[in-house]
């Protein structure tokens, strides 16, 4: 009775594939941020090159206009965006994923109402709701940008878990656990939850590229964290008067952040397969 | 001795058509009972009353001579331990997340019954014809046949009194359908069951007493050879007449 | 008299898969033959080579003759107008077969304004109009001038299998494929559907290829059966022998299966 595990073998591999390549971008960009707590080559406003550096030995990828080393703000950048895409999509999913549910339970009424206030949240795209955030606190911090962002994602994570959990809730296996005298708690973590986190999982990658992506747009805009907090986005926005002259500065944060993102989404892949007990290897 | 008794039940989906109308009719202990109808004839709603998930909006349901209440959940709870079901859809009624012995044992856990939960399973798993390792393996791994006397290993775990069936074999194979009534049949011997269905030939094969159901109504009730050698009814008639028969030697 | 359709050796495999294997037999011109099979026999892959709707990763081998005409290996081009025009199909779910946003009447329209175009006849919207109020009446469908502009959802399951007969029957098949045509229907409506289908062959004279899970209907169309199995052709002979005298030990289960429930329904049980 094995034979569905084993029918598509070729399948699997790729998908190991797919989780492997993802882990090891996200956890290479892993490492960097959690080392720059400890050690960075230079202190972050050491000026200690010369202006506008080639990657060479002694700046690995090079300083900008100030003289001061890319590496070092790459790797702190590093870490700024992870606590960024883990905090906004915290933030989200805590939110999201219980409105979703409430919604999904709901009355008629109720699910309407939630369902079209998640429908106007979500016609606002994410960075304005963010931007707007950032203005009422009058200040940009790394906090307010944060909390602005996992607003910003949350009502796609609640209505994307509200129609996963009203598909679940349409199986037999729900009035199975009824009708065996479970409560509805037991059947939300029991049931539902086990049943929707591998499509969520895919979910709340995206959302943590999209989150890590506008908080690069934000820093770009200025509105972000100021340093020492400064985010690849910030360098980005730094690099632009130079970037004809000094072309890495603005390619080396780009590819850190497109990395981080593509990354993140063969992750979430990848482990989603490795969720559902009929994808895995046995 | 009444197990269930049923009367004058009455029930409609918001404001909307009555889908059952002064429903009365009554399971004794020890009996199956069959609940015979086509689309629309108010037989799945009939079944959700019957497992407490609804409440009927006029007459009554009596179990064991106590009213069932559907909205008491301390009621619920001792109800669940004597009332159990199985399903139609082998492949949505086990959660595909979990492992089989967590599956089965389910009840026991809900309910809070006491016992070592895995001999208890390993019984109920070998009383349904299945290997003791069918416990640690997912449901993607069995056939519909397999998933289906997994669903009864659950529904007779906790040893209740009546289990209803939904068309529970109604998306099997004919060579394995056959099987599965027959373990119906065993099970039934030392309980109450109640079976929903469209399929004329199962019920007949296991029921000893019809309730045929036509838009909400009962058209005809009573013992399965009476009403199949004498259906009163032209909508009982007319079922019987449509079912397809095998050709006959010459 | 020449068979209509001849299935010779047919293999079905995915890359790694066996799926069918040679898999022989041949329906007549005018003859009722049935396909009976259990879940994972292949009985609908083969319906669907024969259609030439394979998906691209099942690859057939062997042959399949449709009026002397090869179907294994031909062009998309000369596969689709073999579907409409020599070989037509039922499936098992009138709802999603038909389109939900189109009238029933257009639906109906459409293989109709093909055919009388492939046949240089009149075209015009008032003469397909005609045809398909024929074809509503030859398929038995009840108050056709309503019928016409309803939608899907607006009508009974057994109505709906009708539309998607009258839809097979516009471009005047010479083969009719019937997949499990009745297993979403009740058993009321499927006897009228049944004895619909039976009528409509043999007025029209087409070939019929019926395949169905349920013995007892097929007995009821059939004059001839193959059984198959994970497959494999399993026995073939005339419906009275096979299922009243079968040779072969699975169908001789199969037959008892079904007699038991017979039996059952007589009181026997």
């Amino acid at each position: 009775m094995s034979t569905a595990s084993t029918a598509f073998p070729r399948r699997s591999k790729r998908i190991n594939i797919t989780f492997w390549l993802g882990l090891v971008l996200v956890g290479g960009i892993s490492l960097a941020g959690i080392l720059s707590l400890f050690w960075t080559p230079y202190a972050l406003s050491d000026m200690a090159g010369g202006r506008l550096e080639a990657p060479n030995a002694s700046h690995w990828a090079g300083t900008d206009r100030l003289g001061r080393d890319m590496f070092t703000q790459l790797m702190i950048g590093a870490r700024i965006a992870l606590i960024v895409g883990c905090g906004a999509v915290g933030i989200g999913a805590a939110i999201g994923v219980t409105t979703g549910l409430l919604a999904a339970f709901a009355t008629r009424f109720l699910d309407d109402a939630l369902a079209a206030f998640m429908d106007i949240l979500i016609a606002f795209p994410t960075l304005l709701v963010a931007m707007l955030v950032v203005a009422a606190r009058e200040e940009s911090s790394l906090g307010t940008a944060i909390l602005a962002l996992g607003i910003g994602v949350s009502p796609i994570i609640a209505r994307i878990t509200r129609i996963l959990t009203k598909q679940v809730l349409g199986q037999d296996y729900i009035i199975a656990a009824r009708v065996s005298g479970t409560s509805w708690g037991a059947i939300v973590f029991w049931h539902i939850l086990p049943n929707i986190v591998p499509f969520l999982a895919v979910n709340l990658a995206l959302q943590f590229g999209l989150a890590v992506m506008a908080e690069a747009s934000l820093s770009y805009l200025g509105l972000g964290a100021p340093p020492p907090n400064a985010s690849w986005g910030h360098m980005l926005h730094e690099a632009q008067g130079t970037v004809y002259t000094a072309p890495w500065g603005a390619i080396l944060p780009g590819l850190a952040l497109f990395a981080l993102v593509i990354g993140i989404n063969l992750l979430a892949d990848g482990l989603r397969d490795r969720f559902d007990p009929s994808r895995r290897d046995m | 001795m009444t197990l269930l008794s049923v009367e004058n039940v009455g029930f409609s989906y918001g404001a909307g058509r009555r889908v059952l109308k002064d429903i009365s009719f009554s399971v004794p202990r020890g009996s199956n009972v069959g609940l015979v109808g086509e689309s629309g004839s108010g037989k799945s709603t009939l079944l959700r009353l019957l497992l407490g998930l609804d409440a009927p909006q006029t007459g009554r349901i009596l179990f064991d001579g106590q009213p069932l209440e559907a909205k008491n959940r301390r009621y619920l709870r001792e109800y669940r331990k004597r009332v159990q079901a199985v399903f139609q859809d082998p492949y949505s009624s086990l959660n595909p997340a979990h492992r089989i012995q967590r599956i089965v044992t389910e009840p026991l856990r809900s309910l809070k019954i006491g016992g070592n939960h895995l001999e208890m399973a390993r019984e109920a798993i070998a009383s349904v014809g299945l290997d003791a390792d069918t416990l640690t393996r997912y449901p993607h791994q069995f056939s519909g046949g397999q998933r289906q006397r997994i669903a009864i290993a659950r529904a007779i775990i906790a040893r209740p009194e009546l289990v209803l069936a939904d068309e529970a074999v109604s998306a099997l194979d004919l060579s394995t359908r056959v099987r599965v009534v027959d373990l119906f049949q065993e099970i039934s011997e030392n309980m109450t069951m109640v079976f929903v269905s469209h399929d004329m030939g199962v019920v007949a094969a296991l029921c000893d007493q019809i309730v045929v159901l036509d838009r909400g109504h009962i058209v005809e009730a009573g013992a399965t050879a009476e009403i199949l050698r004498t259906p009163q009814h032209a909508y009982t008639q007319s079922l019987l007449a449509s079912i397809p028969r095998m050709p006959i030697e010459t | 008299m020449a068979d209509l359709l001849t299935v010779s050796g047919l293999s079905l495999k995915t890359a790694d898969k066996l799926l069918v294997e040679d898999l022989s037999f041949s329906i007549g011109q005018g003859e009722r033959f049935g396909l009976i099979g259990e879940s994972g026999s292949g009985k609908s892959l083969t319906s669907f080579a024969i259609l030439g709707l394979l998906p691209a990763s099942i690859r057939p081998t062997g042959s399949i003759t449709l009026g002397g005409e090869q179907i294994v290996g031909a062009s998309e081009r000369r596969l689709s107008s073999l579907r409409g025009d020599a070989v037509a199909c039922v499936f098992q779910e009138p709802l999603t077969a038909l389109d939900p946003l189109m009238p029933l009447g257009r639906q109906i329209a459409g293989p109709v304004r093909r055919r009388l175009k492939r046949e240089g006849i009149d075209s015009s919207r008032a003469a397909v109009k005609r045809e398909v109020r024929v074809l509503m009446e030859q398929v038995r469908l009840p108050d056709p001038q309503r019928l016409f502009d309803a939608y899907p959802h607006e009508v009974s399951g057994g109505q709906r299998q009708r539309v998607a007969i009258a839809m097979a029957l516009a471009c005047q098949p010479r083969l009719l494929i019937a997949d499990e045509p009745t297993t979403a229907l009740d058993v009321t409506t499927q006897a009228e559907i049944v004895q619909l289908i039976n009528a409509l062959v043999a007025d029209l004279g087409i070939s019929l290829l019926f395949i169905s899970h349920d013995l007892a209907v097929v007995g009821q169309v059939a004059e001839r059966v193959m059984v198959m199995r994970n497959g494999r052709p399993v026995e073939i002979g005339t419906a009275q022998q096979v299922l009243t005298k079968p040779h072969d030990d699975y169908t001789r289960n199969l037959v008892a299966a079904a007699r038991r429930f017979d039996a059952a329904l007589e009181g026997g049980a």
